[in-house]
């Protein structure tokens, strides 16, 4: 890890922490119901209010589990570690305060593996039950991961390189510090090729249809089609939690201001605000998209994330170049 | 009204096969043959570039003694039908089979074995077709004597599914239960990877006896159930129904029925190509355009509820006219035409999509030659460059005096059969308008006489889907001894199999959408 530390330190600090949590927990469903009911809206549908995904969370965790006898420990336990890992990456990621002690915890890399642990708990329960939409979303969710979670780690780096860290905290810090860098080509092209990996990463289109009822195209749906109950509540929810922390860390990469440097009451407050204005209008710009996008053919899915792949390359190289 | 077909080249054929009773009744030349002739006539009319559009098997034990089979061949270039009678005797419940050279006969003759029990001779597939897997293998229903179906359960024997097995080859089983609502059917998948490598399609699981139900009805009621065959072809069924019972009493409807006959069954196309179309392009996950798809939908349903008393038009057709006079439908035309712009607006969007159109292009493509086999019908042929349109090829209702084009594709994937919805969408609506304007007055229904006993008949119709038969035998007292019933998905569910060959396992939807076949037509 290079130059962790600094910033915030003490009990604000971790009140930051726990709040930043609670915050993304308690936001992520209502942003997918957002982007679903702007998508609704687009479609000329009147849609279910954005708290609808609350609604359903609640109705899960009511709800009795149905386990396939042919499923073992794995299939019970993988909820959990979806869910633990995506909330700590949701911890990881610097939203509203920058640099936090927790930063000395992990870096990207870290964040980068965390999210790879759950995308492999989730496929290896998407096999565990023996069911072929299972295996099937497992083998294409897998393929996805391979080619999506090495551009976020170029992405991030070309991103580090000015910083001079690969803390994630650090480099909104300086993002901060130093605005223009926010406009060179090579901070742009890293942003774009997040934001692809994001539409990938978090089952969205042209990559993965999240409203589609057809069992055979499915990718996530697929891997979770034989949840029930709580398990099913977590893994909806560590998705849409995933979702938010993506476009959180899109929000506070490419537009860090906002986001308190020290950790005191008010411009916590204030950073949690700007936070959710920004996803709210990133998550409003995936719905129009969404509704202008159709799914891509899966076999072009992969020359989609080698353009995302290629943007993050050219971003790390230009990052080296201006350096 | 053209001139009466000839058969002066097919009648000397037939006469060397030792026909009889040979008979040409308008486009329709009838002859009955010996067992041991049927699968040279048969072949002999094969070669003379007839289709088998049609076969079925009657049980008339009870005033012949025997089991009859009927093969209808229809002329695809000359408005003209052969139809050939076998006899089968119950103590030798057999025939011989002509599945080696024409495909959709070996589907017919399989669904004549399980309904009636008669084996076909030579059949290459002794496996059930259209019997319910619960059913005992002995259980015909279409016997006269079957007792209703008892409380059956699954015998739990496995269906045989063809295996294919290899390093890295794996099956998926999906269905008769799907995520979404949908009818009943099961699909098994071999896949090499994403990539599909054989599929067959298990159906049959919505046997409800309609055949059978027909049985005994007096013909005016026999309208009711025909709505009720497919949910989506609530004219074309019912027409095809009354067009046998009127081609059997010998009437012809009054020109203001058979006018209205053609705008009620271009409503039904409308209706049914826009949604099709919406969903097409709904499986690409460009749900907004489904969305406004939808909406033109529901606007031309309040308008056949408006026109008709009910959205699916149920209730309007009988046989010999119209149960109820068209009322208000010189507005049709004006409204038509403002839903079909809005639906070329629709559809010039989801052109101009190319991630959308590279979804469509090459998916799910049926080559002409397989087409042409199978016996597949509508816009399944058409888009597969076959040129075959019943309402132009056997003119029925009044569209021997309408003008309208009959859209022709070459390349058989996807996105072929969607714009040839699009394309039919613009001609029905011309239709519409033409067959308004000539709506003559008049009587709009004549009377329908008792049908002459131990005859049978068939109506012709071109439904949305492609082409609907149905073949009516009268027995007595003015009632229905038998209804066959040809839905257009019985000869086009197979070339889908074909269809998908080589495509990937997460385009099937797509390719399923592009076909959109009845599971309820498909079973009866």
């Amino acid at each position: 890890m290079i130059g962790a530390g600094g910033g915030a330190t003490g009990l604000g600090a971790i009140l930051v922490e726990v709040l930043q949590g609670l915050l993304a927990l308690l936001l992520a469903p209502g942003i997918v119901g957002l982007v679903r009911f702007i998508k609704a809206r687009l479609q000329g549908r009147r849609g279910a209010p954005p708290w609808q995904p609350y609604r359903e969370l609640a109705k899960l965790f009511g709800k009795e589990m149905v386990v396939s006898r042919n499923a073992s420990w794995i299939f019970g336990v993988a909820p959990y570690v979806v869910f633990a890992s995506t909330l700590a990456v949701a911890l990881l990621v610097p939203m509203l305060a920058a640099p936090l002690p927790i930063d000395r915890a992990g870096d990207l890399i870290v964040v980068v593996y965390l999210l790879l642990l759950g995308t492999f708990a989730i496929g290896l329960a998407g096999l565990d039950p023996g069911s072929a939409f299972g295996g099937m979303g497992s083998s294409r969710a897998l393929t996805i991961a391979a080619l999506a979670e090495p551009t976020i780690a170029l992405a991030v780096f070309a991103l580090a390189v000015p910083a001079g860290s690969t803390n994630l905290g650090r480099i909104v810090a300086r993002a901060i510090e130093d605005p223009g860098g926010a406009l060179s080509p090579g901070h742009l092209m890293a942003l774009a090729a997040l934001f692809i990996v994001m539409l990938a990463e978090a089952g969205r289109l042209p990559v993965d249809n999240p409203a589609t009822h057809l069992e055979l195209t499915m990718i996530h749906e697929a891997m979770i089609l034989e949840y029930s109950g709580r398990s099913l509540a977590l893994l909806e929810w560590a998705a849409f939690l995933k979702f938010f922390v993506f476009l959180s860390l899109l929000a506070n990469l490419g537009l860090p201001w906002g986001v308190a440097l020290n950790p005191g009451a008010s411009a916590v407050l204030v950073a949690a605000a700007i936070l959710i204005v920004k996803v709210a209008l990133l998550a409003a710009a995936v719905a129009v998209l969404e509704t202008r996008l159709a799914k891509l053919r899966l076999f072009r899915v992969p020359e989609l994330l080698s353009v995302s792949f290629l943007l993050a390359l050219l971003a790390i190289t230009s990052s080296f170049l201006v350096e | 009204m053209s001139a009466p077909p000839k058969f002066d080249d097919l009648t000397p054929v037939l006469e060397g096969r030792g026909a009889t009773g040979l008979e040409a009744r308008g486009r329709v030349l009838r002859c009955g043959l010996a067992r041991e002739a049927v699968a040279g006539g048969a072949a002999d009319l094969l070669a003379r570039r007839l289709e088998l559009d049609l076969m079925l098997a009657t049980d008339r034990r009870a005033d012949r003694g025997v089991f009859a089979i009927h093969y209808l061949f229809g002329d695809p270039v000359a408005d003209r039908f052969v139809e050939l009678a076998v006899d089968v005797p119950p103590a030798d419940a057999r025939f011989p089979s002509i599945a080696t050279i024409s495909y959709p006969a070996s589907r017919y003759e399989r669904e004549i074995r399980d309904q009636l029990g008669l084996t076909p001779v030579g059949h290459p597939d002794p496996r059930p077709l259209v019997r319910h897997g619960f059913w005992p293998e002995d259980y015909h229903p279409l016997r006269k004597d079957a007792p209703p179906p008892g409380a059956w359960v699954d015998d739990g024997r496995p269906f045989p599914f063809r295996r294919v097995e290899g390093d890295g080859l794996y099956e998926i089983p999906v269905g008769p239960v799907h995520a979404g609502i949908i009818e009943p059917g099961h699909f098994r998948f071999s896949a090499d990877g994403e990539t599909i490598i054989d599929m067959k399609a298990r159906l049959y699981f919505t046997h409800k006896g309609t055949e059978k139900l027909f049985e005994g009805r007096r013909p005016g009621d026999g309208v009711e159930l025909a709505e009720r065959i497919a949910g989506d072809t609530s004219v074309g069924h019912p027409l095809a129904y009354c067009q046998a019972i009127e081609a059997l009493a010998d009437i012809e409807p009054p020109p203001r029925a058979l006018h209205a006959r053609v705008i009620l069954l271009e409503l039904e196309r409308l209706y049914n190509h826009v949604t099709d179309f919406g969903a097409i392009v709904n499986d690409t996950g460009f749900a907004v355009a489904q969305a406004h798809a939808a909406r033109i939908r529901e606007i031309l349903m309040r308008t056949n509820a408006r026109l008709t008393g009910h959205r699916l038009m149920r209730g309007m057709l009988r046989p010999g006219g119209l149960q109820r006079d068209l009322e208000g439908a010189s507005a049709l035309p004006a409204a038509i035409d403002r839903l079909r712009a809005d639906f070329d607006e629709l559809v010039a969007i989801c052109l101009d999509n190319s991630m959308l159109v590279d979804r469509l292009r090459g998916a799910g493509r049926l080559t002409r030659r397989t087409a042409l086999d199978h016996g597949a019908v509508g816009y399944v042929a058409r888009a597969s460059g076959i040129d075959r349109d019943v309402r132009r090829d056997h003119p029925f209702a009044a569209y021997g005096g309408l003008t309208f084009r009959v859209p022709v594709l070459e390349t058989g994937d996807v996105e072929a059969r969607a714009m040839i919805r699009v394309e039919e969408v613009r001609e029905s609506a011309g239709l519409i308008a033409q067959a308004v304007e000539a709506l003559p007055g008049g009587d709009f229904a004549c009377p329908l006489p008792p049908l002459p006993p131990g005859q049978s008949a068939f109506g012709l119709v071109e439904g949305w889907r492609g082409g609907i038969i149905h073949w009516v035998l009268a027995g007595a007292d003015d009632r229905l001894d038998r209804v066959k019933i040809k839905d257009p998905s019985f000869v086009n569910w197979r070339p889908l199999t074909f269809a998908l060959l080589k495509n990937i396992v997460p385009d099937f939807p797509l390719c399923n959408k592009s076909f959109n076949l009845s599971y309820s037509g498909n079973d009866l």
